[in-house]
């Protein structure tokens, strides 16, 4: 008999509880979630917090044990993925006979420690749920979220409006719902493109190889903008040159060459991708970036005073194509 | 002991006087004191007094032989004779003898823990012999403040103290440690020498030997592994023909990534016996079966092992690609002599005809461009560059029409 597995935003009280899964804004959430239900039938619940990778024999009995005026307990048990030994054998015992009105709580950040703990709660011992919290990798399930959390704000917001806020949040979960949340609490009518515009314009998620692929395509300025959003977002200068150094390899590799991808030990869409970069340059060009790659990269290594404004020479010379 | 030290005859002169140097002899303590002082402050060395100082600074090209003069010196100093003894000489091979510490290192920098360990012990008095010698292989690996640890050391050490520095040349070290030393020059061997040691220490024969010795440009231990191993002469071959072969940014860049794959076979052919080696010789100190999982306690020391390997893995790595640079430059180097006319020293004789043809290729202006490519390439290197990028940057500029 499998248990039922729930969405983050479904979850409702049962004896055992495991919260599963990476995404520990979205975990921290339903657990929150649960206990403020909890909290609202009963207020004189008894909210316990363990941790299971420091758990000593008997602590999960000495709290779960019954108290005098029998006020329903709710305990929450942390990194149940780094548990101790004791914690498996106790926990196991106590799901044989759980004890009433209390709500056992488990966050499990994945990995293999504890399965057979896992399989036990999952095979159904102690007639618990289980809430998955996966990670959120595409942008439409990032969307998804976005839609979900006005919905449940009873606000409106056009979908362009939307985009551009998962566009500009696309890295943190926690980011983007604080940025929600900021969004209904600030404005009062429908929430518009230009809305989002005024609260996060210009603000871009970017990383080293963003900075790259724009210098690449010759469009200096945004590269120039993308590289400060990655410094302040905290990329540091070194992987971006090395960023800047892998592409340019790859295109000097394939620079007037007629091999094939696997002669090259390169994927196909790379060849393809390189080739599609190549449109603009010549031979003394991709010399010249190589040239300024190999300063930039000391540059930042300590050779330059300023790490940041040998990058943004080397931005200035690939954006040129390699003709200063 | 002295004799396998080719072609540094005036050195040998002078630490040979300096060994049998006996200040007891004199009779006068406040004598040899005098002359210990006058040597330190940088006099010459004129009368037998003034003969022995008590810190020396052994400078010469690599492969010259500086530590190995530095050693024979402290087996001399050591056994109390100026040729030294059988006992000594064994000890000092082995590295066991009591009186002798050798500050020395496999990774690219010799760490300041080492050196304040080193500077501790050299407080203690011989045990054996009249003097405690520290010997101090690669002087030019300390960092700035390493050095300064040195300073009061090299200045006054303890009586019986002596330190030994070796280095390339004087002006890897600080002028606050030069100032406090005494120098010897060691010359660069001839080819001519060299290929004799070979002959007569390896049982090389002499065309073999005379080949490696000009390949290798007189550096002794260079010379004696092109001469044992064939594949090193391959790998050297690949190097400088890969090299001429550049004629477009698309060459240069996979040429880049050979060459870095030849550094690397060759730093591994080092390594990799000794790290398995070591590994297992730890193993077993520490008493773990082969293929026993190592207890959560241990995993430290493992640890603290493997990274030191990495370290010699990646100094290794860099030895290896600056040899190969030192190899590009020889070439080049012949390239420029034949377009200047001058035919009769090259030194990669084998390569002669396509030599001969690049030299057609280009004008002296551009090979002398290659030739400083090849210097930025080895500075790059040395401020943490990524090597294959400094290869690459350096190659590109070897591309002729």
């Amino acid at each position: 008999m499998a248990i039922p597995q729930l969405a983050w935003n479904q979850v409702r009280p049962a004896p055992v509880v495991l919260v599963s899964g990476t995404e520990g804004f979205l975990a921290d959430r339903a657990i929150r979630r649960l206990r403020d239900f909890l909290k609202g039938e009963d207020p004189s619940m008894e909210v316990v917090d363990l941790d299971a990778d420091s758990y000593a024999a008997g602590e999960l009995l000495t709290v779960a044990s019954p108290s005098l005026f029998m006020e329903p307990r709710f305990i929450r048990v942390n990194s149940v993925e780094k548990c101790t030994d004791a914690f498996i054998t106790e926990t196991l015992s106590y799901l044989e006979d759980p004890a009433e009105n209390t709500y056992l709580v488990l966050r499990h950040n994945g990995g293999v420690r504890g399965k057979k703990l896992l399989d036990a709660l999952r095979g159904g011992l102690g007639g618990g749920i289980e809430v998955v919290c996966a990670e959120l990798k595409k942008d439409a399930e990032k969307y998804d979220f976005a839609v979900n959390e006005f919905k449940a704000g009873a606000r409106r917001i056009t979908p362009g409006a939307l985009r551009a806020l998962v566009g500009a949040f696309s890295d943190d979960l926690a980011e983007l719902a604080s940025a929600c949340q900021q969004l209904m609490d600030d404005t009062s009518n429908e929430i518009n493109e230009s809305t989002v515009e005024r609260y996060y314009g210009g603000r871009v998620e970017s990383n080293a190889f963003k900075v790259a692929d724009a210098a690449l395509a010759g469009r200096r300025g945004d590269a120039l903008v993308s590289l400060r959003h990655a410094l302040d977002s905290g990329a540091d200068p070194v992987p971006i040159v090395a960023a800047f150094a892998m592409k340019v390899r790859t295109m000097a590799k394939v620079a007037g060459n007629r091999a094939s991808a696997a002669e090259l030990g390169m994927a196909p869409w790379m060849l393809d991708r390189a080739r599609k970069d190549l449109a603009g340059w010549n031979e003394d060009g991709l010399a010249r970036a190589i040239e300024a790659l190999a300063e930039a990269d000391a540059g930042v290594k300590g050779a330059s005073r300023d790490p940041v404004y040998a990058i943004e020479r080397l931005i200035g010379v690939i954006a040129a194509r390699g003709r200063l | 002991m002295w004799s396998e030290l080719t072609g540094q005859a005036e050195a040998i002169a002078l630490f040979r006087a300096a060994a049998s140097f006996q200040p007891g002899a004199a009779g006068d303590a406040a004598r040899a004191d005098a002359a210990q002082e006058a040597s330190a402050s940088g006099a010459a060395a004129s009368g037998p007094a003034n003969q022995m100082t008590h810190s020396w600074l052994i400078t010469g090209p690599a492969g010259s032989g500086r530590s190995n003069l530095a050693f024979a010196f402290a087996t001399a100093l050591l056994s109390g004779n100026p040729d030294g003894d059988e006992a000594t000489a064994a000890q000092v091979t082995a590295r066991s003898h009591p009186d002798l510490q050798v500050l020395t290192t496999e990774g690219v920098i010799i760490k300041i823990a080492d050196v304040r360990e080193t500077v501790r012990r050299s407080h203690y008095s011989p045990s054996v012999g009249r003097y405690r010698v520290i010997i101090v292989e690669d002087a030019d690996r300390m960092a700035e403040h390493a050095s300064n640890v040195l300073l009061k050391e090299l200045e006054e050490p303890p009586e019986r103290t002596v330190w030994i520095l070796c280095a390339p040349s004087e002006a890897d070290l600080l002028p606050t440690i030069r100032s406090r030393v005494r120098s010897v020059r060691l010359r660069v061997p001839t080819v001519a020498d060299v290929a004799e040691l070979l002959v007569k220490r390896n049982d090389i024969s002499p065309e073999l030997a005379e080949r490696a010795a000009r390949e290798a440009q007189s550096h002794i231990g260079m010379a004696q592994r092109l001469a044992t191993s064939a594949e090193a002469r391959d790998r050297r071959q690949e190097t400088l023909t890969t090299a001429l072969e550049v004629r477009s940014v698309s060459n240069a860049v996979l040429a880049a990534a050979r060459l870095l794959a030849i550094a690397g076979a060759d730093a591994e052919a080092i390594t990799e016996q000794r790290d398995a080696q070591e590994r297992e010789h730890t193993l077993r100190s520490l008493g773990i079966a082969p293929g026993q999982a190592i207890p959560p306690g241990l995993r430290g020391q493992i640890k603290a092992m493997e990274d030191d390997q990495k370290r010699r893995a990646k100094r290794s790595l860099r030895d290896g690609i600056d040899r190969i640079l030192v190899d590009l430059s020889s070439l080049f180097r012949d390239v420029i002599m034949l377009q200047l006319g001058r035919t009769d020293a090259v030194i990669n004789r084998e390569l002669e005809g396509t030599i001969a043809a690049a030299a057609t290729r280009s004008t002296p202006a551009e090979t002398l461009a290659t030739l400083d490519a090849i210097t930025t390439a080895r500075h790059r290197i040395e401020a943490n560059v990524a090597p294959l990028l400094a290869l690459e940057a350096m190659l590109v500029s070897f591309r002729r029409g």
